[in-house]
């Protein structure tokens, strides 16, 4: 009984996170959409009995990936968007 | 009209294509598998060398996939590093200088390497190996690059060619020299069975979190985007 709960909840997460990632209109939004998203399937892979694939989802799919598309997402970031915004970030940042 | 027209035939053909692929997963879970694969894994872990079913798989039994694999990430690598602008990688500025991140990788950084090794070991009996040690091993590098420690090797150069290309070349080193030793092309010697192992997953590691590594370093530096802010201030 438990075990179904984990798993249908774990199952609406990663669809929620899911649709989460595909339809934000902000890209920061999404990659961390995108990073909620690989450590929920993490979890998904563990209760599938597959450790190994879960230390590479959550090392890598979640880790080392969210890095990247956040760095991505701030430099396409400095380009669409026009005014405060994108000062502010650099005035944080620099 | 037009408009909702579309996306009634985009439904249906989603609904079909789910369909179909339900009928496919029950059809398939149905039949019997012709090839007892878990079975004949569990009757030739001893032949392996290693105790863990994924490892032997990964590092003996396919480990003409994981060579093919190595290789694709290298060459992602390179081509990460090749389309890097040039002064990134030899602008020895550095990301950030936040004291607080500083303060936190000075703790994390040995932890996370004590993990990387711990999951390089591990792999041999119990989940882990040298995907999941060298991306460790790769996310500290990551924290320590964002927390402003110098990392010369990552600089083209001797180094950093040495690191890309080791984990590939001495697997198919190994996997050449058993060819020649008249075994077939990567069948490990018996005796020495778990030594290379041991061995190709080491440099493995260290390859993988080069390549890693090198993919994030050749992102550009955020200089790169400052005269266009000088221009629109």
């Amino acid at each position: 009984m438990i075990d179904w709960l984990v798993d249908s909840i774990l199952v609406l997460a990663l669809l929620s996170t899911a649709i989460g990632v595909l339809w934000s209109a902000n890209l920061f939004r999404a990659v961390v959409m995108f990073i909620a998203f690989g450590l929920l399937m993490a979890l998904a892979w563990v209760r599938l009995q597959a450790p190994d694939i879960a230390l590479a989802e959550a090392a890598i799919g979640a880790g080392l990936t969210g890095v990247l598309l956040l760095d991505a997402a701030r430099h396409l970031g400095y380009n669409r968007r026009c005014g405060g915004e994108g000062n502010d970030q650099g005035g944080a940042s620099g | 009209m037009m408009r909702f027209f579309s996306v009634t035939v985009l439904a249906a053909a989603c609904l079909a294509f789910a369909g179909a692929l339900m009928v496919t997963v029950w059809h398939i879970s149905g039949t019997q598998a012709p090839v007892d694969l878990p079975g004949l894994l569990v009757e030739n872990l001893e032949a392996s060398g290693v105790e863990h079913p994924i490892t032997a798989v990964l590092l003996n039994f396919r480990s003409y996939d994981t060579l093919l694999e190595i290789g694709v990430l290298v060459i992602a690598g390179i081509a990460g590093i090749s389309m890097a602008k040039t002064t990134s990688l030899e602008d020895p500025l550095l990301r950030t200088s936040d004291s607080l991140l500083y303060a936190l990788q000075r703790w994390f950084v040995p932890l996370m390497l004590v993990l990387a090794g711990y999951l390089l070991w591990a792999g041999s009996d119990r989940p882990g190996g040298a995907f999941q040690a060298g991306a460790v091993l790769a996310a500290s590098g990551v924290l320590m690059r964002l927390g402003g420690t110098p990392m010369e090797f990552l600089r083209p150069g001797v180094l950093l060619r040495l690191g890309l290309a080791l984990g590939f070349s001495v697997f198919l080193l190994v996997a050449v020299a058993s060819a020649l030793a008249g075994d077939a092309f990567l069948a490990y010697p018996k005796a020495f069975n778990k030594p290379l192992i041991l061995v190709i997953e080491t440099v493995l590691t260290f390859s993988i979190a080069m390549v890693l590594l090198a993919l994030f370093v050749s992102a550009p530096v955020n200089d790169a985007v400052e005269p266009e802010e000088r221009e629109r201030g």
